[in-house]
């Protein structure tokens, strides 16, 4: 990657500061992250995946949220970049996915057939613990991050974070268990309002998807209340 | 509507409950699950005293249970005495009033798909542990299960989590619930059944749907 510009940098912030005010929503800003993350490095995709109860990591946001995307975050579940980033708390930078096969068979292969050549890997902390990891993924073999581009999307992990535990006030010292299991639902929310639309509609998961972010942004509703919207009262949703 | 319950569900239900209770260090466990008014209605609890705190808060309208539904996520109070007055004014007394310091409710769901609630009640304060609110979160998982697949028994008590599934099982929901003109719980009990009566994974049963190759109509 090429270094980072200042400006363009601070614009982010500035955003992010916008956006964390009260009653936004997560996923919402979970997406709007990593679509900045993935233009400021010059990603080919970028998506985030957090921690659930059981330690297991789920897709949370993404640059892109075509299927055979969303497939290499899931397969994560069990081994890939995110899988060793969220287990180790240190980052996977750099891996040339040419030469990952070994390492994570499953996960390259799947990478490999969306066009992928390099992969980093984010944790996501807060305090001691790991509650998840964000990927960067390139088209140029072993990708070429430098100290600084670690730096500054290592920042930009621990503002997704910081989304995280903003949503709500933090009242208790369990609100993170609280959170996470909220945007965990919410996720499945939308994929369910993805389906739905994709029946009602006669489209594809991918096009839900855009019809309802469209949707979402022209009703200035926040996209899991749209997603609620559309399944609480399917029969009078139009794309 | 998941089926109205019947008898052998709500005994697993009550079981569930009891073991709740036990294995949590509570005093009292208790379940409510959404009727079809959309009101709560008492279904399970581990004894007649729980089922007094349990129906509290469905008759006064307060509570952890009611604001864990209507936010669509656990409500966990470690300190009931740490709680504003004005958020529960008559329920935080009556529990005072009870004995009961900590409460602790875990929504009964899958995305969109409210079934109910699951609470625990405590005597002493303080918050659960992380492996206390896995535990929890394990309960209403099965919970949920139960609540699915209703008064078909499956053998042996499977624990698989509902809420663990990949994102295609989801997706195949939503589609399944426009097919036969249902609710989302109605769609994921339609699509597990059909996984259990042809002995294949949700995940298969999903991507079948998600290609167009198996649909769901109104009636069985």
């Amino acid at each position: 990657m090429s270094t980072v510009s200042a400006e363009r940098l601070s614009k982010i912030f500035v955003e992010v500061a916008d956006t964390l005010v009260d009653d936004f929503d997560l996923l919402d800003f979970l997406h709007m992250l990593t679509v900045r993350t993935a233009d400021l490095v010059g990603a080919s995709a970028v998506g985030l995946l957090l921690a659930d109860q059981r330690g297991r990591l789920q897709f949370m946001a993404a640059s892109d949220e075509r299927a055979r995307i969303l497939e290499i975050f899931q397969v994560q579940a069990s081994e890939g970049p995110c899988f060793d980033a969220f287990h180790t708390g240190e980052p996977v930078l750099n891996a040339d996915l040419q030469s990952a096969g070994d390492r994570w068979p499953d996960f390259t292969r799947h990478a490999l057939a969306a066009g992928f050549r390099s992969v980093h890997a984010f944790p996501m902390r807060v305090r001691r613990e790991v509650i998840g990891a964000l990927n960067v993924f390139g088209n140029t073999v072993g990708g070429n991050f430098d100290d600084a581009d670690v730096h500054v999307v290592q920042a930009l992990t621990d503002v997704a974070t910081i989304g995280l535990l903003q949503e709500r006030a933090i009242r208790r010292g369990e609100v993170l268990t609280e959170q996470l299991q909220g945007a965990l639902n919410s996720r499945i929310v939308i994929e369910q309002a993805k389906g739905a639309i994709a029946q009602a509609h006669g489209v594809s998961v991918d096009a839900a998807f855009t019809a309802l972010r469209g949707h979402a942004r022209r009703s200035n509703r926040k996209l899991t209340d749209a997603a609620q919207d559309m399944l609480t009262d399917p029969g009078s949703w139009a794309p | 509507m998941v089926p109205e319950p019947a008898d052998p569900v709500v005994a697993r239900l009550c079981r569930l409950c009891e073991r709740a209770a036990s294995s949590l260090s509570a005093a009292g466990a208790g379940l409510s699950v959404f009727a079809q008014d959309n009101q709560f209605s008492l279904l399970a609890a581990a004894d007649p005293a729980s089922e007094r705190l349990e129906e509290l808060q469905l008759v006064l309208g307060e509570g952890p249970c009611i604001d864990a539904a209507a936010d669509r996520r656990p409500a966990l109070i470690a300190d009931l005495g740490q709680v504003a007055p004005t958020r529960w004014p008559l329920y935080a007394d009556a529990m005072r009033d009870a004995g009961i310091r900590a409460i602790f409710a875990f929504p009964l769901q899958i995305g969109a798909a409210q079934l109910g609630v699951l609470d625990l009640f405590r005597a002493e304060q303080g918050p659960l542990s992380g492996t206390e609110l896995r535990r929890a979160f394990d309960l209403a998982g099965e919970a949920v299960t139960i609540l699915l697949d209703g008064q078909e028994q499956r053998g042996t008590e499977r624990t698989d989590d509902v809420m663990a599934g990949p994102f295609e099982l989801f997706q195949a929901q939503g589609m399944v619930m426009i097919q036969i003109g249902g609710t989302l719980a109605e769609a994921m009990a339609r699509i597990r059944a059909h996984a259990y009566a042809e002995d294949c994974r949700l995940i298969d049963v999903a991507r079948e749907i998600l290609a167009g190759d198996l649909r769901f109509d109104r009636d069985q």
